[in-house]
């Protein structure tokens, strides 16, 4: 029998501390959609995503007010479309409208896959959807876009990393009157996950099936809340009560996620169980770690309280799902927290802290603005930078950076949503150049002699 | 199917009444009651049998939370298995 103390946390959880389901993601596969063609294989593509998707959102909405939980976005991730690109040709940017409409027949928040994966080399289509991403995300609004530039088995591809960091720039570029939104729809990976239903890095891997559904978790707000309950309790107690709120807090995706997939008729996917912050008070990982002792976010011993964070999030909620996969860990993406935006504006959390920060949680230097007037070689070398703690460390890393252009640091870029915003944070300017130019492969690491 | 019913709000004279016709209305059978009223906070959280309703569950959610609304109080309608998922292993 359900007791009346159970019952009224889960209420408190979802009414006060923000608990919601982030995100529903169908990943489709669209490799039966190739045609020599380009025409034909776009016709097919957006029927393939009509027929699958076409309940979803309304299959979403059902589960969300039945189980009294909000399920905030519903979002489709689809094969890498270079793959398509290669066998047809043509210009790329025919898919991302394509993709695009798709996107709004089915009524979803985004839609993922307008990517390509080169750790290793570009193979055919891969350098010209990249060379193409700008102007996809220019001419579209729930399009996003992610490159994977290195794995573990990998090494990282720097021909690929110089020019992702011409990329970037030129997506913030044509998005200049707006934001510079496009940047922010484009995220650069270090061993990307093919089951990730987060933006804007999701999207279809080869192994998938045919059709799945994956769904991501939330809650920064109910574990801050646990912790704020024991005060006094040592770093045990803390890393304990960590584990069973985000216990908790994944059995609801779990739940959610058999319900989406059996209503769809397709196979459930994963769990991603990530702690993923919204810029509301109270939705912020940065508080987490600030209710952990820390006077801001930022502080030394950041790290350490983010490292245990981060793990405990993982033991505790991998017995709550029986599949879990994505991304998986704390998410620390600036302009979407809080708790980060006013340490990042205070000048406490600095760039090189969130380079630090990344080694120990869930993927990378998230929406982060830098100075409009940055040049591609250097965001080309933080790119490089994370992308080696990704490899080295044998986990996903990921860069998403907005160049602010036209302003400098002092500014702001406000997004709105569940984006928010964010105040241009320095860089280091001396010039990465001639590393960035030389181009080539860093070979994959060793796997033993670990120190 | 069973549905855990919450009503929180100021304590007034009848809301037990009306929370029970409305169920009765839509054939939704009353399992459990537990309730309390602590100052003037009331609280109520009644298990309900909704096999019977002709609503479905999103429906009669709907419903009652716009019922609520209109008596100044908050009524929640979910599903029984968010709770044992989560408080039950």
């Amino acid at each position: 029998m359900l007791n009346t103390r159970d019952i009224l946390e889960t209420i408190r959880m979802i009414q006060d501390e923000n608990l919601d389901i982030r995100t529903i993601t169908m990943g489709i596969s669209l490799l039966d959609c190739a045609d020599s063609d380009i025409n034909k294989a776009c016709t097919k593509i957006h029927a393939k995503i009509s027929r699958l998707a076409e309940n979803l959102v309304c299959v979403g909405d059902d589960i969300g007010r039945e189980y009294g939980i909000p399920i905030i976005n519903k979002r489709v991730a689809v094969t890498p479309i270079a793959m398509l690109l290669a066998a047809s040709g043509g210009a790329p940017v025919a898919y991302a409208r394509t993709l695009e409409r798709a996107a709004q027949d089915v009524g979803v928040n985004f839609i993922g896959g307008y990517s390509a994966l080169v750790q290793k080399g570009f193979a055919a289509g891969d350098e010209a959807l990249i060379r193409s991403i700008p102007e996809a995300l220019a001419a579209t609004e729930h399009v996003c876009s992610s490159v994977n530039i290195g794995s573990t088995k990998a090494g990282i591809n720097m021909d690929a990393v110089a020019l992702m960091g011409r990329i970037i720039r030129e997506c913030a570029e044509r998005t200049a009157d707006r934001n510079c939104i496009g940047a922010a729809k484009l995220v650069a990976f270090c061993n990307a996950p093919e089951d990730n239903p987060f933006m804007a890095g999701a999207f279809h891997g080869a192994g998938e099936p045919d059709c799945v559904v994956n769904v991501g978790v939330s809650g920064p707000g109910v574990v801050r809340n646990a912790i704020a309950k024991i005060a006094d309790a040592d770093i045990t107690e803390i890393a304990d009560v960590v584990k069973k709120t985000a216990f908790k807090i994944t059995r609801i995706g779990q739940l959610v996620a058999t319900q989406a997939a059996e209503r769809l008729g397709v196979p459930f996917g994963i769990v991603d169980l990530s702690l993923a912050p919204t810029p509301a008070v109270g939705d912020s990982v940065a508080y987490i770690l600030e209710e952990m002792g820390l006077e801001q976010c930022g502080a030394h011993g950041t790290t350490a309280a983010l490292a245990l964070l981060n793990d405990a999030v993982k033991k505790g909620g991998v017995m709550a799902s029986s599949h879990v996969g994505g991304l998986s860990g704390a998410f620390i993406p600036v302009s979407e927290d809080a708790g980060m935006i006013a340490a990042a504006r205070s000048g406490v959390l600095s760039i090189e802290k969130l380079e630090a920060m990344t080694a120990v949680c869930s993927v990378g230097l998230d929406m982060i603005v830098v100075p409009g007037d940055t040049p591609a070689e250097v965001l080309s070398a933080v790119l490089a930078d994370e992308a080696a703690i990704g490899m080295v460390n044998g986990k996903t890393t990921a860069v998403r950076l907005i160049p602010a252009i036209g302003r400098g640091v002092g500014e702001e870029l406000e997004f709105g949503g569940l984006l928010g915003s964010g105040p241009v944070m320095p860089l280091n300017t001396k010039s990465p150049a001639k590393f960035i130019s030389r181009g080539g492969r860093i070979p994959a690491p060793i796997h033993s002699l670990k120190n | 199917m069973k549905a855990v019913l919450t009503v929180v709000g100021r304590d007034m004279v009848g809301i037990l009444a009306d929370v029970s016709a409305e169920c009765a209305a839509r054939s939704v059978n009353i399992v459990e009651v537990s309730q309390s009223v602590l100052q003037d906070l009331f609280c109520m959280i009644m298990l309900v049998d909704v096999r019977e309703c002709p609503l479905s569950l999103a429906e009669f959610a709907d419903l009652m939370s716009a019922k609520g609304r209109e008596k100044g109080l908050a009524i929640h309608v979910m599903h029984e298995d968010i709770f044992k998922t989560m408080h039950q292993i």
